[in-house]
């Protein structure tokens, strides 16, 4: 690090920039998923520097929430059915600090596999009781919770008897334009795994297990509820906040 | 040194309606708010076609250049009426609208850049967002110095981030692949 943060240094401003994770993401380009033929630009990416429009984000406060907004359970008159989960986790950057007071929205077929959108009309029932979205702001140290229930696996038409391993969709903004992700979050041993090109897309198998979910039993809730824990990492700035890594590690809430 | 490894992107899928629009998403401004404009256009794939279930997201500065967030060295500052963020679905039609304040400009590594505003655009089909830059085409000696639209060598490329002049606003049209494909940026 030659210039320090937010320096102004002759005619310019140079602020420090975030990693590049590119070896964790899917290729645009990736033909077992076959949407993607007509929909990946062929011309290689062009570099862009981090400047302050890449280093920050909209801060989105509580505005955006409604009462029920993380509890998908109760947005309707009635319970939704299906098997009651918690799910949550903490957000962190690559670096290891939380990323707190950020918006973490997601989205999510019902138990029976079938979401509430005009596009998915495939012979499983609707359910009255379920939306499937919800959303929630990461507190102060970058925990979220949802309360849902478990989705479905669903059929779709990419190849012969193609199906989605049971997921929910997460999309989080982070502190800066290079941190916003959406990604989504699976189940542990689906068997449906190695069918699927999204999970497949993504080449590095350890990376794949970033984004299954771990049964956490110390936090199900007894005679109410199963639990799931999921942690997020985003793009950090590749500089250590902590003094040791053990303050970051321990995280028994 | 990364400490921990990042969390894989995954698309946003056939059906990301129900979870990520706003109804407040277009609206960088509220409407009526002096000197607000349109930003129009119409996403299109490798054949032409309309991306009729994109999503596109921008993220800019105020019309002063400045951030409301703690990583401007200025200060974060809030500007009266602009969220700063637009999101909106594209339509039927492929097509998609935000209205805001255009920017100022923004303090760069090699001085000042041009007018710009950053856009992202998620669909199904697409296992991670694509990232474009939307200037401005009255902006032409800012243009001209600006260090990004510098970096791209051809000119015919280049031209694609460049929006243009509508009757209030401007379009700006995105080419995810083939005949003018617009330039994406590794971010």
């Amino acid at each position: 690090m030659s210039t320090a943060p937010g320096a102004r240094t002759g005619s310019g401003l140079y602020v420090p920039g975030y990693v590049r994770d590119h070896d964790t993401h899917p290729p645009l380009d990736y033909s077992d998923y076959n949407s993607t033929a007509l929909r990946h630009p062929k011309r290689p990416l062009t570099l862009l520097p981090h400047t302050l429009t890449e280093v920050t984000s909209p801060v989105l406060g509580h505005e955006r929430l409604g009462e029920l907004d993380h509890d998908l359970t109760r947005q309707h008159e009635g319970e939704p059915q299906g098997q009651r989960i918690i799910v949550h986790g903490r957000v962190r950057d690559s670096d290891g600090a939380p990323v707190p007071h950020t918006l973490v929205e997601v989205w999510q077929a019902n138990a029976a596999g079938r979401y509430r959108h005009t596009g998915d009309n495939w012979p499983a029932p609707l359910d009255p009781y379920f939306t499937g979205v919800g959303r929630t702001m990461t507190d102060g140290e970058g925990r979220y919770r949802f309360l849902t229930v478990r989705p479905g696996a669903y059929p779709w038409k990419n190849h012969r008897n193609a199906w989605r391993p049971a997921h929910i969709h997460f999309s989080l903004f982070g502190q800066a334009f290079t941190q916003r992700l959406v990604t989504q979050m699976y189940f542990p041993d689906d068997p449906l795994f190695f069918q699927d090109p999204m999970w497949n897309s993504v080449p590095d198998e350890e990376a794949r297990e970033r984004m299954v979910a771990r049964f956490d039993y110390g936090s199900t809730e007894a005679e109410w509820a199963l639990a799931y824990r999921w942690d997020i990492v985003l793009r950090g700035r590749g500089q250590t906040p902590f003094e040791s890594e053990e303050e970051i590690v321990e995280d028994e809430e | 040194m990364s400490t921990y490894p990042t969390t894989p992107s995954q698309t946003v899928g056939p059906y990301l309606h129900i979870g990520l629009p706003w109804p407040d998403g277009p609206f960088a401004v509220a409407e009526g708010t002096p000197g607000a404009v349109w930003i129009r256009g119409t996403v299109r794939d490798g054949a032409g076609e309309p991306v009729t279930d994109a999503l596109v997201e921008t993220w800019q500065a105020d019309p002063d250049g400045r951030f409301d967030h703690p990583a401007d060295p200025r200060g974060a500052r809030a500007y009266p009426g602009l969220r700063a963020f637009g999101r909106c679905p594209t339509d039927g039609e492929g097509s998609y609208g935000i209205l805001t304040l255009k920017p100022g400009t923004v303090p760069g590594p090699g001085g000042g850049q041009a007018p710009h505003i950053d856009v992202s655009v998620f669909a199904r089909g697409m296992l991670n967002r694509v990232v474009t830059r939307l200037y401005f085409p009255e902006e032409e000696t800012a243009n001209a110095a600006d260090p990004v639209l510098r970096a791209v060598g051809d000119r015919a490329a280049r031209a694609t981030l460049v929006a243009a002049a509508a009757p209030d606003g401007y379009r700006f049209d995105i080419r995810l692949q083939g005949e003018g494909e617009t330039v994406f940026f590794d971010i």
